[in-house]
């Protein structure tokens, strides 16, 4: 489907194990190459992370605070502020990145980003539940009350959209019709109790400024196991592309797939937005870009996908943390204003890869 | 005309009249149709009705004849109609909107929302309050302006050697995530007192609303609904893809662009009189097309069930919470998606998919 994508590259063709060695194929040459050049940046993006920040420090300040902690201003900074803070942004970016990648397979709709299946509307209507009724208040629980709810509701729109019989527009129709009722009920509650509304602006914002290695700890066994999961499914997402009755006729299981595929997303998206609130266009925009330098592909546009989206978003944050120094301008509205013109740019540059 | 019998899931059936003149009548479609316009009459007479000062049903009639109390007549034709008229006409306007662009980008979930343009006027509104402090009129005025441009802006870079359905989605995508930063960042620099008012706006209101709203959209609807109506055919034969229809005989790119322009101005003239009220332009095509049964878009049924559904969702939020209380928009979301999640149990029940 892409302009210059090799011919030799059959999705879910009968090879065996995992993707071929890089010197196999031409065409997997390039994009392994590819993808060390993306895994270079991300090094550096990591790097700039923890150098840049609302307080200016020398190189040497920060290797000192990496390797020879010693309790100075500039040491606590460097490892409880941003090295918490550039962990969790690589960990949010890789779920959000993957999660997008097996939501538009799974439902084959180029619109689709992980939220669709209902997942941070779920989160957020657990959150907002457990503020106004339970008393909840700290950060720490949050989590695994927007977990809770993200499980539950993905869940409740798997069996909804059809579970067997679950067709691609089924799921994203049952999904946004499951987010827009749930949206309307968290507004609903936040107009009646105005503490809830208080306490949930500082989870809503979408930012990674709050992290701690708390959360970071909290949020890593649950994006661990999504990832390992989303990893596996690339051959069957490849083949599931090709409609569910070649899929079927492929040998692929369509509902083991669709259930794998369902609690990835959940694990990610679920585990993302818990630790940072809801971050919308990444996983929309990301498997689009991973899209174009892969071909269809998925194996490939899972694995550019989880590492172009950490990427976008340190960067951004980054670049959030400068612009307006001492201030910060929060991740989410940075990445959509630079995500959005490159993601148009190249849309319009290049033929796309359709799903 | 008098001889139609309606039966279940009938077949479309041709009406031969005089002189080679035919008229197709899908069943189905016209009884949906029937029972949604049946709907909107009764909604509308008890939302009129309904208040701090209820009416009956019967008084409300009688009042919109003319022969009402006074008092009635003042409650009725000058606070409450306006704003049921508001509901009706943007309800309706979403809805068409909504089936056109689903039926352009051949996305269920390409809503004029979705695509960016409910974000452009929203930006544009946000504009007027938060930098120049404007008052209600510029407010709408900002909305139309910045869903326009967003339009054209979203149109002549998804253009490349004509509009490509997967392209116009894509665009749309990225230029709503621009939007809705620019959104956030507007919030979070206005002072608390713009912000509030931002928000407020943001989620889509009927209230306060009055015969200065309605007839600006009353006009953008005359001119608009016969213009996309028109177009109904060529769009269904579109729906086929563009090489068949351009064989057909259609005009594929003039009649999409006609199209999306009148698409557009229905979204963004809706927007300017009620705020972006959410969803309605992506769920009452979907619940139309699957009231109806009928395969192509549905634009009217879609305007019709757009109609129905803002009414219902005032009334709920009014009835519920209480006059004014709850802004429509935060409703639509809870009366719209629980209904589609009904529609595709049921659906999935009766073993269609």
């Amino acid at each position: 489907m892409l302009a210059e994508s090799p011919p030799e590259t059959e999705p879910g063709a009968p090879e065996s194990g995992a993707p071929a060695p890089a010197v196999a194929r031409p065409g997997h040459g390039r994009r392994a190459a590819g993808l060390l050049i993306v895994l270079a940046a991300l090094a550096l993006v990591a790097v700039a992370s923890i150098a840049v920040g609302a307080k200016a420090m020398p190189l040497a300040d920060v290797w000192h605070g990496l390797f020879h902690y010693s309790g100075t201003t500039n040491d606590v900074v460097v490892r409880d502020l941003r090295v918490p803070r550039t962990v969790l942004g690589v960990m949010v970016g890789l779920g959000l990145g993957l999660s997008g990648a097996v939501m538009q397979a799974l439902t084959r709709n180029p619109l689709a980003e992980p939220g669709i299946l209902g997942v941070n509307a779920g989160a957020a209507a657990a959150v907002v539940s457990a503020i106004s009724f339970l008393g909840a208040s700290t950060l720490t629980e949050f989590v695994w009350w927007a977990f809770l709810g993200a499980a539950v509701v993905s869940a409740a729109v798997y069996v909804l959209g059809g579970s067997r019989s679950a067709t691609p527009v089924r799921l994203a129709l049952a999904g946004t019709a499951a987010s827009a009722a749930l949206v309307g009920y968290i507004n609903a509650v936040q107009l009646m109790d105005s503490k809830a509304l208080d306490k949930l602006r500082f989870w809503t914002v979408g930012s990674l400024a709050s992290a701690t290695m708390d959360t970071v700890r909290q949020v890593a066994p649950f994006l661990l196991a999504g990832a390992l999961l989303a990893l596996v499914l690339g051959r069957p997402l490849n083949a599931m592309a090709m409609g569910d009755d070649t899929a079927r006729a492929l040998g692929a299981h369509l509902t083991r797939t669709r259930i794998t595929a369902m609690a990835a997303i959940t694990l990610l998206c679920g585990a993302a937005t818990a630790a940072c609130g809801p971050i919308v266009f990444v996983g929309l925009m990301i498997p689009h870009l991973a899209r174009l330098v892969t071909g269809p592909d998925m194996r490939w546009v899972l694995a550019y996908s989880a590492v172009l989206s950490p990427v976008l978003l340190l960067g951004a944050d980054v670049i959030g943390r400068v612009v307006t120094r001492p201030a910060e301008l929060q991740v989410g509205i940075v990445t959509a204003l630079i995500g959005g013109p490159v993601f148009i740019y190249l849309v319009r540059r290049k033929r796309m890869a359709q799903l | 005309m008098t001889d139609i019998r309606i039966r279940k899931a009938a077949r479309p059936r041709t009406l031969r009249g005089p002189a080679a003149t035919s008229l197709r009548v899908e069943p189905r479609a016209l009884l949906g149709g029937l029972l949604l316009v049946a709907a909107t009459l009764v909604l509308a007479v008890v939302l009129i009705g309904t208040g701090d000062f209820e009416i009956a049903p019967g008084d409300v009639v009688r009042t919109l004849l003319g022969d009402g109390t006074p008092a009635d007549d003042f409650i009725v034709n000058d606070l409450r109609l306006p704003r049921v008229l508001v509901a009706i006409l943007v309800g309706a306007a979403l809805g068409m909107s909504g089936a056109v662009f689903q039926s352009v980008s051949r996305n269920p979930l390409g809503s004029p929302d979705l695509l960016g343009f409910g974000y452009g006027s929203a930006v544009g509104a946000l504009v007027v309050i938060t930098v120049f402090k404007g008052g209600a009129t510029e407010v709408a005025l900002g909305a139309v302006v910045g869903g326009v441009l967003t339009g054209a802006v979203v149109y002549l870079l998804a253009y490349k050697k004509g509009i490509h359905g997967y392209r116009l989605v894509l665009v749309g995508i990225g230029a709503s995530a621009v939007l809705v930063a620019v959104i956030q960042y507007l919030i979070a620099k206005a002072q608390l007192i713009e912000a509030t008012r931002a928000m407020v706006w943001l989620t889509g209101s009927l209230a306060g609303r009055d015969w200065a709203q309605v007839w600006p959209l009353l006009a953008a609807c005359a001119v608009l609904f016969p213009l996309v109506l028109g177009q109904g055919r060529a769009l269904r034969v579109i729906e086929m893809g563009d090489d068949a229809a351009y064989a057909l005989g259609v005009p594929v790119e003039r009649t999409r662009m006609l199209l999306m322009l009148a698409a557009v101005l229905l979204t963004t003239a809706a927007a300017a009189a009620a705020g972006p009220i959410s969803f309605v332009a992506l769920a009452a095509p979907q619940l139309a097309r699957r009231l109806t049964r009928s395969p192509g878009s549905n634009l009217l049924t879609g305007a019709l069930m757009g109609t129905v559904l803002l009414l219902a969702s005032d009334l709920a939020s009014q009835r519920a919470f209480g006059a004014d209380q709850l802004p429509v928009g935060v409703v639509t979301g809870l009366v719209g998606g629980v209904y589609l999640l009904w529609l595709l149990v049921m659906e999935r029940r009766a073993g269609r998919v």
